[in-house]
């Protein structure tokens, strides 16, 4: 199989245009001979649905949530990046590509993301047009802030609530849609296999999740805008139903699978206070414009922190370790996510982390409240700081807040080309369902941008060229792909309910995630994933043996719907595993031990894996085939990424 | 792993739980003592230990809604005793952690409770009436691309803070099940307001507030007392204020806009 | 329907006519309470029987009477309507609900109830003055030399039955819990709030429901207490 990205000939600059007008346009009076999938609703989804839907095809869009408003897009905290330089301080569509690029440590497709900086300012119109009430100025204007390490102020935000405001503007005109008879919506509905015909995507199958009915759905072409897989670790800032049933099922039927190990660890979040813990809480990556990190020099005080002999307020400031501000004066505690991470591990490794678990650094405020007093922190952060003591019972104006790593983004995805196509012809996947555009490490406020970009400004155009190629017929749904899909999917869960174990569904996920955190997560090596991929196959031999899923198919059964999302974890686990064995590299949120410079930095190795890792699925018990997609580099020059 | 509180004590419950096995069928309130329950888990973290503990007694584990589990996708529901979203002022039940019980306590839980609400199974309901108020008129007719700069159209500072206060709405649905009447008011009016102090919302204002209205009432949700349950009970403290601008709204729609229907 | 008795008829509609019907009956009551206080005028009920006099015979009065009526039955109509409306909102009632608890007050809850006393009470009110003074079975008085009927001594008559006096002294206390919540809630269900101007109106509303009520509660409790 060769890969063929299909980036337009051309200069940089003028990629997207050219390629806009090469391509095929269907007639206005055609487009409702059409019929498109999309399976979920968040930024991506919705926003591509709605767009569709305007345009004339016809769109069923689908989400296991009860209303497309609630997809997880809604969590997003702290903003969107856009190349306007409203702010006059030098941004440009260069150099947010430029940032995104490096920021991704060299793993991303020039061409896809020097489309998405120019795409971004569009968004922020199209936003403001929907009524998302942006933060504004006093003058009326809009309001920007540096965001995540970036040198220029190019964030737009909506309080720490961007995600929802921007969901629910997405939202809104998909609810036009939908009003208007263009979109037909499914909520709480699963997708659980993929049906091909004649090599194309043809149609999806899917679970109501209320009556447990199986049906499918039959249309031209099939849209995943599913997010991200962030659930395998059991523990993660993504929401308790997110999850990649629909990818891996497309993965199963044919479509690649990208940079799976690309995997991005939030550093400030909310750590883990118990066996119970069912999720991690992420503080968005703005408290550390103003908090300061810290933990003890010794291990001797870490000790006493850690038992409650001490607090933090006892530690003189001379036996304190801002360790992000000594290691890297010139971003200090500003420094990327995958880098702030790996240093609260080191730390907390070394045995120097506080609070009862020992894995946790302090977010330190008082300075800030000294600086600019607790009123200015409170109205900066309030909402963040009310949520901080609402979970853990302590108060962060008074004492320092207590963080630690957690996973959050997963930049790998389906494989898909410059249209967001996967290799299978019809099948489409925008957002963080597909690889395309954060390399190995997403910058912050970066993820909005990109699923908007590709659901308002991308997929549009590129699903035309597609559609213009194919006849309008119709596939029935009694067609014997469909009729195959759906007895795949009556076997899977006629066989998770006639086990009857005696493993609950979240036992077996807890215990995956431990795997995958212990070995696949901050910090990776051959030999733990070694011993991580046979644990994983252990463990999901056991779980096709002995888990406990009860109830029957034809009700709203919960245990079933997890069951065959983690079955699906289960797998994905290991392919994780096997890129990141692959990958003998350290870049962005992939670390290998084997690959670090002498002062613990990521080191790339550019000449062996400046390529795509895309997976083709080679069927049960059988290794993955890999298959290479060459990055080429001609408008940035590779470095070793510093924040010295 | 040790909890935030080493010291904490673990709690033993009662529970009262409204199971139903599906819209056609009666239910009932069924106890289950819980015992050694953490005080530093979220609500929802509790009934996935009862669910556990169902599962391996081969019983059906309870339905419950829920989903981002950090207060913003506004899935989670639940009235806790007696009380939308449980005791705490401005908490979704996500957020709601254990230690705002005491140890030995009684806790009912049952699903919000309207006949816009159905009830799907045990303490899961359908929403999908705010849905279709939402499709009613709660958007701006724009289509992707050809829209004015962003910045074209400044916007007062004041009124964009405002809009937002409104917009920040979670769609969880403890306003009707605070109110005495089962009233979607504090909802509708959240979009209303937000879109109409908007100028890229007010060309559409007329026909945004009939509709949405006119779709309200046709859902079956029960009219305003102004009691002011809704805004005490929500979880992201939406304004009464909200309900008043509707109200002057829809009066002003109806009597000058051009829809004699 | 056209647009019109659709407009009334939806649920922001009859709170309208519920708010516009209770403001008018309020200035009602001002108007109402005024010409009471001439029973305190302790000229043997002159003023009175005068006042009443003009109040039965005067043809703005009468034409007013009639908006008065419909005040009331629209105001009645749609809170029966309204009230039954918000009942089928909730088939299934929760086993436990306090949600208002420390929140709302017990009188916005209980608005229907409050409106039945009252209406109990006007009914009684009606049956003890206005039906013998409209429909002529009061003792005639002689003001000037000019006969009236004497409504000032069936006041008087009538407040000397303890009975009367307590139906009387409770049906202003319900109104007035009545009022302390309506008067407020109806400029909320106009929309007529303002960060300005609603503290003010509030803070009015509750003077105005208390002042108003303890000034007729005074009637039956003065004539009780003085003329025994």
């Amino acid at each position: 199989m060769i890969l063929d990205s299909k980036i337009p000939e051309g200069p940089l600059a003028e990629k997207w245009e050219k390629h806009k007008f090469n391509v095929k346009l269907v007639n206005p009076a055609n487009k409702r001979k059409y019929d498109i999938i999309v399976v979920g609703t968040g930024l991506a989804g919705a926003s591509a649905a709605a767009t569709f839907g305007e345009l004339g095809y016809n769109v069923k869009a689908f989400c296991y949530q009860d209303s497309p408003r609630r997809a997880h897009s809604i969590a997003a905290q702290g903003g969107i990046n856009a190349a306007k330089n409203y702010q006059n301080d030098g941004d440009s569509v260069f150099r947010l590509f430029y940032d995104t690029i490096k920021g991704g440590d060299y793993r991303a497709r020039e061409a896809n993301v020097y489309r998405l900086a120019q795409v971004s300012v569009n968004i922020i119109d199209q936003c403001v047009a929907q009524g998302v009430p942006f933060a504004r100025e006093y003058g009326g204007l809009l309001a920007n802030r540096s965001f995540g390490g970036a040198q220029v102020s190019r964030t737009f935000y909506a309080r720490g609530q961007t995600g929802q405001q921007l969901l629910l503007g997405a939202y809104s005109a998909l609810n036009r849609q939908i009003a208007y008879g263009k979109v037909k919506m499914y909520p709480r509905t699963e997708m659980l296999d993929l049906v091909m015909v004649d090599g194309k995507a043809r149609g999806i199958v899917t679970r109501n999740l209320i009556t447990g009915k199986v049906e499918s759905h039959s249309a031209h072409a099939v849209v995943l805008a599913t997010g991200g897989y962030g659930n395998v670790f059991f523990l993660s800032t993504n929401a308790m139903g997110s999850n990649t049933t629909a990818a891996w099922r497309a993965h199963r039927r044919g479509a690649l699978f990208a940079n799976p190990c690309y995997t991005q660890i939030h550093p400030t979040c909310i750590p883990v206070s118990g066996s119970h813990q069912s999720k991690l809480t992420l503080m968005s990556e703005s408290l550390r414009n103003d908090g300061r990190v810290w933990v003890p020099k010794t291990i001797e005080l870490a000790k006493k922190l850690q038992t409650g002999e001490l607090r933090a307020s006892d530690i003189a400031e001379a036996d304190r370790d801002y360790y992000l501000e000594r290691k890297y004066p010139a971003f200090g505690n500003l420094v990327p996510r995958d880098v702030a991470s790996r240093n609260a591990k080191l730390v907390c490794d070394e045995g120097r982390g506080v609070g009862a678990s020992g894995l946790a650094v302090y977010l330190d405020f008082a300075d800030a409240i000294k600086r600019e007093g607790l009123n200015a922190i409170s109205a900066k952060y309030g909402n963040l700081f009310d949520m901080y003591a609402k979970i853990t019972d302590e108060n962060p104006y008074e004492s320092p807040m207590r963080i630690y790593p957690a996973v959050h983004y997963t930049m790998g995805g389906l494989w898909v080309d410059y249209n967001l196509m996967t290799n299978l012809p019809g099948l489409y996947a925008t957002g963080e369902c597909n690889f395309s555009d954060h390399g190995a490490n997403r910058l912050g406020a970066s993820a909005l941008m990109q699923g908007l970009a590709d659901g308002y400004f991308v997929i549009p155009y590129t699903i035309g060229d597609y559609l213009a190629q194919m006849p309008s017929d119709k596939v029935s749904t009694d067609h014997p792909a469909f009729k195959e899909a759906e007895q795949n999917v009556q076997a899977i869960t006629n066989k998770l309910l006639s086990i009857n174990g005696t493993r609950t569904v979240d036992d077996f996920h807890k215990a995956l995630g431990q795997i995958m955190w212990d070995y696949c997560g901050m910090a990776r090596n051959a030999e733990g994933l070694k011993f991580a991929k046979q644990e994983i196959r252990k463990l999901r031999a056991e779980f096709w043996r002995d888990v406990k899923v009860i109830g029957v198919n034809e009700e709203l059964n919960m245990t079933l719907e997890k069951a065959h999302r983690v079955a699906d974890f289960l797998e994905l686990g290991e392919l994780m595993v096997d890129d990141a064995l692959n990958r003998n590299e350290s870049c962005g949120g992939h670390f290998r031990e084997e690959s670090q410079t002498p002062e613990n930095e990521a080191l790339r190795d550019d000449e062996n894996y400046a390529y795509v890792a895309a997976w083709e699925y080679a069927g049960e018990g059988n290794e993955p085939i890999l298959h290479k997609e060459e990055l080429k580099f001609e408008n940035v020059k590779l470095t070793q990424r510093s924040y010295k | 792993m040790a909890g935030n509180n080493p010291n904490a004590k673990l709690m033993n419950l009662t529970l009262k739980v409204w199971r139903q096995k599906n819209m056609n069928t009666p239910g009932q309130l069924v106890t289950y003592p819980v015992k050694n329950i953490s005080p530093d888990m979220s609500f929802l973290e509790m009934l996935d230990v009862v669910n556990e503990e169902l599962l391996v007694k081969n019983e059906d584990p309870i339905a419950f809604d829920h989903d981002c589990r950090e207060g913003i996708c506004g899935m989670c529901s639940l009235f806790i005793n007696g009380r939308a979203h449980g005791p705490e002022r401005g908490t979704t039940t996500c957020q709601l952690h254990m230690r705002s019980f005491r140890d030995g306590d009684t806790i009912t839980i049952e699903p919000w409770r309207a006949a816009a609400f159905p009830v799907y199974k045990d303490l899961i309901v359908d929403r999908a009436a705010f849905d279709r108020i939402q499709q009613a008129g709660g958007y701006v007719s724009v289509n992707t691309g050809g829209v004015p700069d962003a910045n074209e159209i400044p916007i007062p500072k004041t009124i964009a803070d405002k809009a937002f206060d409104a917009a920040t709405c979670i769609g969880c649905g403890a306003c009707v099940a605070a109110c005495k009447n089962a009233s979607a008011m504090l909802f509708v009016s959240a979009k209303v307001s937000q879109l109409a102090m908007l100028p890229q919302g007010k060309v559409e204002r007329k026909t945004r507030v009939e509709n949405m209205v006119a779709q309200m009432d046709i859902e079956g949700f029960g009219a305003c007392s102004n009691t002011g349950a809704c805004a005490a009970e929500c979880p992201v403290g939406i304004s009464l204020e909200n309900i008043a601008f509707m109200n002057r709204e829809y009066l002003t729609a109806k009597a000058t806009s051009e829809n004699v229907a | 329907m056209n647009w019109f008795t659709k407009t009334f008829s939806s649920t922001i509609g009859r709170k309208i006519v519920m708010s516009v019907t209770g403001l008018f009956l309020c200035s009602f009551l001002v108007v109402h309470l005024l010409g009471n206080l001439t029973l305190f005028r302790n000229d043997g009920g002159e003023a009175f029987n005068l006042y009443s006099h003009f109040m039965a015979s005067n043809g703005v009065i009468r034409a007013m009477e009639i908006v008065l009526v419909l005040g009331f039955l629209f105001h009645i109509y749609d809170a029966i309507v309204l009230s039954r409306r918000n009942k089928g909102a909730r088939p299934v009632n929760y086993a436990e609900n306090h949600p208002e608890q420390n929140t709302t007050s017990w009188a916005s809850r209980n608005m229907g109830l409050l409106g039945t006393v009252i209406l109990v009470f006007l009914i009684v009110h009606l049956w003890n003055f206005f039906v013998p003074a409209r429909f002529g079975s009061l003792d005639p008085v002689l003001i000037e030399n000019v006969e009236y009927d004497n409504l000032y001594t069936s006041v008087v008559e009538a407040f000397k039955n303890p009975i009367y006096v307590l139906i009387y002294v409770l049906g202003m206390i319900a109104l007035a819990y009545h009022l302390i919540h309506g008067f407020q809630s109806a400029f909320q269900s106009l929309g007529l709030t303002h960060k300005k101007y609603t503290p003010f109106i509030q803070i009015f509303g509750f003077a105005f429901s208390v002042l108003i009520c303890l000034g007729f509660a005074i009637i039956p409790l003065y004539f009780f207490f003085t003329q025994q």
